[in-house]
Parts: structure tokens; sequence; C-alpha cells
């Protein structure tokens, strides 16, 4: 499993209702529900990508995020996820908003744009960074919204999000201790949990 | 006719009648005091009773669903793309059940019928049934079958309404709803369409209120119209398009044509036939006249109007799917305008407003409200995907 993906699930309670938002072949709703029977559901636009998750018995809905979740009720699930999605949607901050209307609770995670390979690809090669997690041209990438860790904490602040826990990580779960200190410069993939700030209505 | 039967063919098949004794009182407050129903077995029931799939048939449907009658037979049954060993709904896995419904005319219990009251035809004397008439005959065709729960009931079209009854009506008694190419309620559009049906049928001389057969006759020229309209309704402009149009001499390209084919080559400045597409619409018209009961033509559509199960709930369809237990697959199409992928979206909606177990796919596919019943290669495999876990699920319940 993706670290990201064996770190959040820690933070999903048994028993409770999970949206994932871009659930892919639907391996972490699968072991949710398996390991924590939970209640969920998974939105998805790739053929391949949906056949699978009907192949597990993992329920998967054809819907864009780029076109609104006003389907989905307010606060009608526990928790909902959008995990290496945030980069490629048209409208991050609307989607984080009806996330945060949607769900109790949210978890976020992004390939983290302020790490040192990225800033050193761009600063001494003069180009767009290519990796072998992200292996995409700048004129074919399906990531268009590229943010640091920074940003997204400012994200945070500037739409009243309390950010309940903030892990950065590396692919391989290396350099943990530094990453610590320096977690938007060595930090690969952020994973912030969050949920709407006190008295803030879920509009 | 086959020559030979395909390997994945569930072969040559005979229907069996059932009689029921049981009076069934009916939504508009009439009963019927004894019916049969036609009906259809393919593949075996396990000893638990667990592996039983029912489909439901749409409006000019009928309880042959799969495989052949007779070495004669031109078709093998109206969902034989989908049924069959290996097939998305397999034969090897499940056993599957299709019936005609109450007021059909191809053996259930229907105009066409002999009233037991009056030894005459019950001709437009026959009840109006209702969806939920029709699943209420069908969960007493389960009990006479030893099914207390089906692993899935699926059903396209006016199908799919009957499914989404069964879910709503007894809860307990359906593992999987699958619905394909359907709408929660037909639109002021839908209803206009089924009105012209009606009225070509009831407008035809030959039709005398219903008793044409005391006549001895039959308004064929009415259903023909009748099926025309709604033939047009269930194939898309890019369908017909594709259907009536070929490259030519003078148009290289087909897609220039716009399905305009001439039948014999020059226009005839007439007002007989001059493009294939009206020949096509007589000759679909004219076939489906000669077999099919014209007041069965007006119970159906009429079937269609009344659904609507969310009238009990005030209009909240997600509060009818309250007590709902099963699990939903819908699929919708992108060229169907009879029901488009909104009206199935509506459906998706409030099932997820209630909070249920639901997968929907929008299958991309040039046919239309037909594409249904056609091999869309895409809506296929994830039916198949679908259903072997069903199966697994079955077998793991069983051991």
């Amino acid at each position: 499993m993706r670290p990201d993906l064996a770190i959040i699930q820690k933070w999903i309670e048994p028993g409770s209702r999970v949206l994932d938002l871009g659930c892919g072949d639907g391996t972490l709703l699968s072991y949710l529900q398996n390991e924590k029977q939970i209640h969920g559901i998974g939105l998805e636009i790739d053929e391949d990508k949906m056949n699978a998750c009907l192949g597990k018995g993992v329920n998967v809905i054809q819907q864009d995020l780029n076109k609104g979740l006003d389907n989905f009720e307010t606060d009608s699930f526990d928790t909902v996820l959008l995990t290496h999605t945030l980069q490629a949607v048209r409208y991050p901050d609307l989607l984080v908003k009806e996330m945060l209307r949607i769900g109790k609770n949210c978890i976020v995670t992004f390939p983290n744009f302020g790490n040192w390979r990225s800033r050193g690809y761009l600063a001494f090669k003069g180009r767009m960074p290519v990796s072998d997690f992200m292996p995409y041209q700048w004129y074919d990438t399906p990531n268009i919204h590229f943010c640091t860790v920074k940003d997204f904490d400012e994200f945070c602040q500037a739409h009243d999000i309390d950010v309940l826990t903030r892990t950065v990580v590396d692919y391989n779960h290396r350099h943990r201790q530094l990453i610590r200190l320096f977690p938007n410069l060595l930090g690969e993939i952020a994973i912030y949990h969050f949920t709407r700030k006190n008295g803030a209505a879920a509009s | 006719m086959p020559e030979t039967i395909p390997e994945n063919s569930v072969g040559l098949v005979t229907p069996q009648l059932y009689h029921f004794d049981e009076p069934l009182e009916l939504r508009s407050g009439k009963t019927l005091a004894a019916y049969d129903l036609m009906v259809e077995t393919y593949g075996e029931l396990n000893a638990e009773k667990s592996n039983g799939i029912l489909i439901c048939h749409a409006l000019s449907g009928d309880h042959h669903a799969a495989g052949y009658h007779s070495m004669e037979d031109r078709k093998p049954g109206w969902w034989d793309n989908y049924i069959g060993p290996g097939k998305p709904i397999d034969t090897n896995h499940f056993f599957v059940v299709c019936l005609n419904n109450l007021g059909g005319c191809a053996g259930s219990t229907g105009p066409a019928s002999i009233n037991p009251e009056t030894d005459t035809w019950y001709g437009p004397d026959f009840p109006v049934v209702t969806v939920r008439d029709w699943v209420k005959s069908q969960a007493r065709l389960a009990d006479r079958l030893g099914i207390e729960k089906w692993a899935a009931v699926i059903g396209g079209s006016l199908g799919g309404m009957q499914v989404m009854r069964w879910s709503i009506s007894y809860p307990e008694r359906v593992g999987h709803a699958i619905m394909m190419a359907v709408a929660p309620k037909l639109s002021a559009q839908n209803i206009a369409f089924n009105e012209v049906a009606r009225q070509s049928i009831t407008a035809d001389p030959d039709f005398y209120e219903g008793r044409y057969r005391d006549h001895d006759t039959l308004p064929k020229k009415g259903v023909m119209l009748a099926r025309m309209v709604g033939h047009i309704t269930y194939l898309s402009d890019s369908a017909m398009r594709e259907k009536f149009g070929k490259a030519s001499d003078q148009l290289k390209q087909a897609s220039l044509n716009l399905g305009r084919d001439l039948r014999k080559g020059k226009l005839s400045f007439g007002f007989d036939v001059d493009f294939q597409v009206e020949s096509y619409l007589h000759y679909q018209g004219e076939r489906f006249s000669e077999t099919f009961d014209a007041n069965t033509y007006l119970l159906m559509t009429k079937a269609l109007d009344y659904f609507d199960p969310s009238v009990d709930y005030d209009g909240d369809l997600s509060k009818a799917f309250a007590n709902s237990d099963c699990k939903f697959l819908l699929f919708s199409f992108s060229t169907d305008w009879r029901f488009p992928p909104a009206r199935t979206r509506e459906i998706v909606t409030s099932l997820l407003k209630a909070g249920k177990e639901v997968s929907y796919l929008e299958i991309d596919a040039d046919q239309g409200h037909d594409a249904f019943l056609l091999p869309v290669p895409r809506y296929q495999t994830a039916l198949k995907t679908y259903l072997e876990r069903v199966h697994r699920e079955v077998t793991a319940d069983a051991s």
C-alpha cells in the first residue's frame, strides 16, 4: 500500500461512512471495508479503475470531480478522502470547500512540489520536474495545480480549516526525523487531516 | 434461424405456465381473482436456492429472454446478448427467471385472455396494472419457486422500474438491484410520446373500443403507428445516421449522408416511401402489429406513465428507498434521449441521500435507449465483473 494510504487508514473510524474522491482501483476502500467494516462510496471516471472497483465489491460512481459534488448531502459522510488528486482538479479550493461541507472530517494527500528534488530540477535544469512518481511532461500532465506544504498551510488558514494532523513523508518512509524538521524541503507526500473550524457553518 | 445453437446460448428452451388461484389485489382497487404467468428459466437453482436472478422485461418484452424455442426461430430471446453460459448474466452460475408480466400478450393473463366471469376476452375490461402489481405477482412466483431472496433483480427501462419497486416493496428479498436506462418517473415528454402511441391505437377504425376480437380483426394500423413512434425514441440520431447512411459515389464519407439512404436510388416525387428509414419503420411497425396485442400496448404505456414510487413519500424518492437493504448498480447510456443519464442520476442521488450502497456507470454508446439490449463492450464487462462478484458472495454464503 502507498505510504500515504497506510497512514490515513489509521484515522478512519470502524463502521464509519467514507467518501473517496478519485478512488482509483478501490484499493483503500476495499481495505477499509474488510478491516474496518466501513460503508464506502468511491468516485472515479477511469473505466478500467471503475471496473476494478466493481470486482472488489467497492461501490463506485462515475462522476467528474470538476463538475461539483452537489449530489451529496451536507454532513452525509464521516470522512471524505482526496488522495493524490488535489493537484489534478480544476478548482481545488471549491473542491476542498465541498469536502468540508459533506464530511465531518477530511483527508487530503498530495505530492509536495516544495520538495528539494522539484526545486533542484527547476533551479538547475531550468525545466519542469519529471520524476518516476510524476512521469509527465508539462504538456501532457494531468497535474495542473501543484502546491507545496507551505502553500497548503496558508490555504488552510485562509479558509477556516482546522488541521488535526499534518504528516509529511517520502515515498520510501526515509528521512523521517529530518523531514519533521524540514517538511517542505524534504517531504515528498503531504498528508492533511482536517475539519471545519469550530463554528464554521457547513455551507 | 440458427443452423446450430451457438455454444454460449442457453439453447432450446420451453416456457412454463404457472397458475395462481390466490386473488391479486391491484393498485387500482380492482382484483384479479386468478391468473397465469408464463415463465422461462435458465440455469440451475442451487440447493440453498440463493442463486436466483429475476429478469424484468420492458414495454414490449416477454418471458423469452434467451435461447430459442425451436430451430425455426429467426432470432433468440430479447436479452440473449446478456444471458447465457459465460455471458454477463452467466447461466453456469445463476438460475435466471423471466416472466411475461400480467396484462401481457405472450401467455400470461392479459386482455387477450378469457375472463372466467364472462367467458369471453377481457379486452378493454382487463384492469389497469401497475409496476407495483407486477412486482407483487413476481413475488408470488418467487414463493412458488421456493426463492426467498433473489441474488439479483435486473431490468432495463420499464424493467428497471420493476427492479426499483422490488427494492422498495420487498427489501429483504433482493440482494442486488441492477437497473439500466431507467428514470425515477416519466417526464411530460415521455408521457406525450405514450399518448401519441395510445391515440394511434384507439383512433384505428379496427380498434372497436378494444373489442376488436369480437369483430375478428386487429387494429394493426394503430399498433404499427404506435410502434413506429416508440421505435424512434429508442434509437439515437447518431444510430439512425449510421444505420441508414452509407457512403456513395456522391458522398464519399458516410458521415455526410446523415442517414438519408434512398430506398430505390431516386426520389419518387410522390407520397410513397422514399428513404430507407421510412421503409425500416414500416417494416418494424408491421411486424410488431402482427404479434403484439393493442390492449396490452395501452396497458404497458399506462404502467410507465403511472410509475412514481415517490408519491407515497411526499415526492421524495430517497424516503422511498429508506428501507431498501440491497446494493444498487445503475447504468445509463450517453445517447439515450428517452431516459438520458441525467434522469438515471436522479435515482443515484436519491440513493446517496438515503445512504444506500450504489454504483453507477455512464456508458458511451451510440445506440440510444436500445443500448441496454445491445452488445456494448464496456457495459458487458462491467455487468459481468459485478455479477462474478455476486456469484462469489453467493458461493461463499453457501459454503
